[in-house]
């Protein structure tokens, strides 16, 4: 009697019990996890998978069966995002990101890093010059909020005070202070780098600002002869923080250029092979500017010496360039 | 299929006219590693807003228990250093659920939040390849220009330049917001970053063949090549969804209709169902035994 039946009635006939399984399977798979599945139904899910696969291919060339194709298409599909699913074993993925990825990342954005540091470096400079010329610039470039009582108007000795004492509430204040100043940076660097799509222009003009904050604020210590005082208090956390933003400011180049000169590849590829490097990179800002809010807590709260000061910024400095840039094997 | 598609697509660039796709095709090609086609629908639009207002409920849900946790805490324990550091406990958590939501949700297997999951949506790398963790740290560092740089100027107050200048901003921030419509993978900017899309989880059954030849035989409803050969592999289709809806009037009327077309002179008692689940069982045996020699009738226009 089986003669009589359609060529593509026998072939489902004869496949359907592995196609049954696999969908037990990855129900069972949905339902808690991979743990779920005992040793031998794991090793047996990319098979029967293959299987499917192969299935769905005759089907489409001997069937006329919609609902089959469609079915089997459904299956591959979930059983692929299965297979090919993001495997992520938490503890394995962050010690390959300190060991190697973040660094190679970082290395691999020299360049970018470079101009963004320059671009920094030369707004600051500027923004200090002029600041000393005339103190009224120093409104242009840091706004009331920002500055909190630390403007031209303010006397020296408050200055000062601004430098050393701790707040009315001890550390807690300052840890506050801290966590806040945390969080608005890394938003800060998120946008350097997600700006950096709009073809490098925006990212490039918060470089510019947060440079040129930086200039305006030094200018107005320095023009209080408290120059090197402020620059201990700014730079024992500044120089992980401005490393941070300079580097989420290079991540951001990176995206942009990879979208206005793609090269040979297509604009698309060019970008989201640039973006998820960037994107490395920028997990580890995020770190960095962790580090520079504990730094800037707790760390400057306790250290009062200006040398103390600079020697912990000169020593994080270091550190980080060595951990960057350090020649180190390519990972496997 | 991908063949009639790039014939169409070449045809259209012909004409001069944009229609690689007949409106409201919303399939994709994804490539697997192994060279098959499993062919995905992309979440449209309107679904990933749903969805992303979804999690935005689940976020702010989840904020505003927080912190009145955190304020029951901090009035129970009356101490200010108490107070002082559920503070930054407060902000630290803000930042990390605000940043780290989607990424913890979408590197898990099902690589959805809960939002899209609600929605039967879930992420994919777009060259077909695996899904990395970077990928889905790179879109979604990426939302951040996307939905809350608009959300933060749609909040923003601002006078004479300061508000034409929010404007301007708000106007240039929602280009972001309304991306994904002008490209036909639905993607977003994160999503061109990291290379990823946003598919359909496709969830079908399988459902009982329809082509049962040795019943169909054993009722008498033969049917000669003559007979068969009237209609091609779109009304077979048309058949198939018309006999799995099973809505009698319209089972009643394709009956009618083919016993016409054919000249059907056999049993008249037959019932409608029967008669077109035999019909299509002998429809599709022949066009399948002939799409083995090579020959794929389209429809019933298609004659050779």
């Amino acid at each position: 009697m089986a003669e009589l039946h359609l060529k593509s009635w026998r072939f489902r006939a004869e496949r359907e019990a592995d196609w049954r399984r696999l969908e037990t399977l990855l129900a069972k798979a949905d339902k808690g996890g991979a743990a779920k599945l005992g040793r031998d139904e794991i090793l047996e899910i990319p098979l029967l998978y293959r299987q499917a696969l192969s299935s769905l291919s005759v089907a489409r060339s001997i069937s006329l069966d919609q609902s089959l194709v469609g079915y089997l298409e459904s299956l591959c599909a979930r059983a692929y995002f299965f297979v090919y699913g993001a495997r992520t074993r938490l503890p394995e993925r962050l010690a390959r990101f300190f060991r190697h990825d973040w660094p190679a990342a970082v290395q691999a954005l020299w360049r970018e890093t470079l101009a963004s540091l320059a671009m920094s470096v030369v707004a600051t400079v500027v923004a200090y010059v002029l600041v000393r010329r005339d103190g009224d610039w120093f409104y242009s470039f840091i706004d009331p909020g920002t500055a909190s009582g630390r403007d031209p108007m303010t006397s020296t000795q408050a200055l000062r005070h601004t430098l050393y004492d701790k707040p009315q509430t001890a550390a807690q204040g300052l840890s506050e202070l801290a966590s806040f100043l945390f969080a608005h940076n890394a938003q800060i660097a998120i946008f350097a780098f997600a700006l950096g799509f709009a073809l490098c222009l925006p990212t490039a003009a918060l470089m510019v600002l947060n440079g040129a904050m930086l200039g305006a604020f030094l200018a107005l210590f320095a023009s209080r002869g408290l120059g090197f005082e402020a620059g201990g208090w700014l730079m024992i956390h500044g120089t992980t923080e401005l490393f941070a933003i300079v580097l989420s400011g290079a991540a951001g180049f990176s995206i942009g250029w990879a979208v206005a000169f793609p090269g040979e590849r297509s604009r698309v590829d060019a970008a989201s092979e640039a973006g998820r490097r960037a994107a490395t990179a920028m997990a580890g800002v995020v770190v960095m500017l962790f580090v520079a809010g504990v730094l800037e807590g707790f760390g400057r709260q306790l250290i009062q010496r200006d040398l103390a000061r600079y020697g912990v910024a000169l020593a994080m400095l270091t550190g980080w360039l060595t951990y960057f840039y350090w020649p180190r094997k390519a990972a496997p | 299929m991908s063949v009639q598609g790039s014939v169409q697509g070449v045809v259209g660039r012909i004409r001069g006219l944009k229609f690689n796709r007949a409106p409201g095709d919303d399939w994709r090609e994804l490539v697997t590693p192994e060279g098959v086609d499993l062919r995905l629908k992309v979440g449209s639009f309107v679904e990933r807003c749903v969805a992303l207002l979804l999690d935005f409920l689940i976020l702010l849900g989840g904020l505003i228990a927080f912190s009145l946790a955190a304020l029951l805490a901090a009035w129970a324990t009356k101490a200010t250093w108490v107070g002082e550091a559920l503070t930054v406990v407060w902000l630290l958590g803000v930042f990390v659920i605000r940043n780290f939501y989607f990424l913890i949700f979408e590197i898990q297997p099902q690589a959805a939040t809960p939002g899209k999951r609600a929605m039967g949506l879930r992420v994919v790398a777009a060259d077909g390849g695996r899904l990395t963790a970077d990928a889905v740290f790179a879109r979604n560092a990426m939302r951040e220009v996307e939905v809350f740089l608009p959300l933060g100027f749609l909040f923003a107050q601002g006078q004479g330049v300061d508000g034409a200048l929010t404007a301007l901003g708000a106007i240039w921030s929602g280009v972001f917001v309304i991306f994904p419509l002008f490209n036909r993978d639905r993607r977003r900017l994160g999503d061109l970053a990291a290379g990823t899309m946003v598919v359909k989880t496709p969830k079908k059954l399988l459902r009982p063949d329809l082509a049962d030849t040795e019943r169909a035989a054993a009722q008498g409803t033969a049917f000669t090549h003559a007979q068969l050969d009237a209609y091609g592999v779109k009304e077979l289709h048309v058949l198939e969804e018309v006999l799995r809806a099973g809505d009698r009037k319209a089972i009643a009327e394709v009956a009618r209709r083919i016993r016409t077309k054919i000249a059907w002179d056999g049993p008249t008692d037959v019932p409608d169902r029967t008669f077109l689940n035999a019909y299509y069982a002998g429809l599709r045996g022949r066009l399948e035994s002939r799409m083995l020699f090579g020959r794929r009738r389209k429809d019933k226009f298609d004659v050779d």
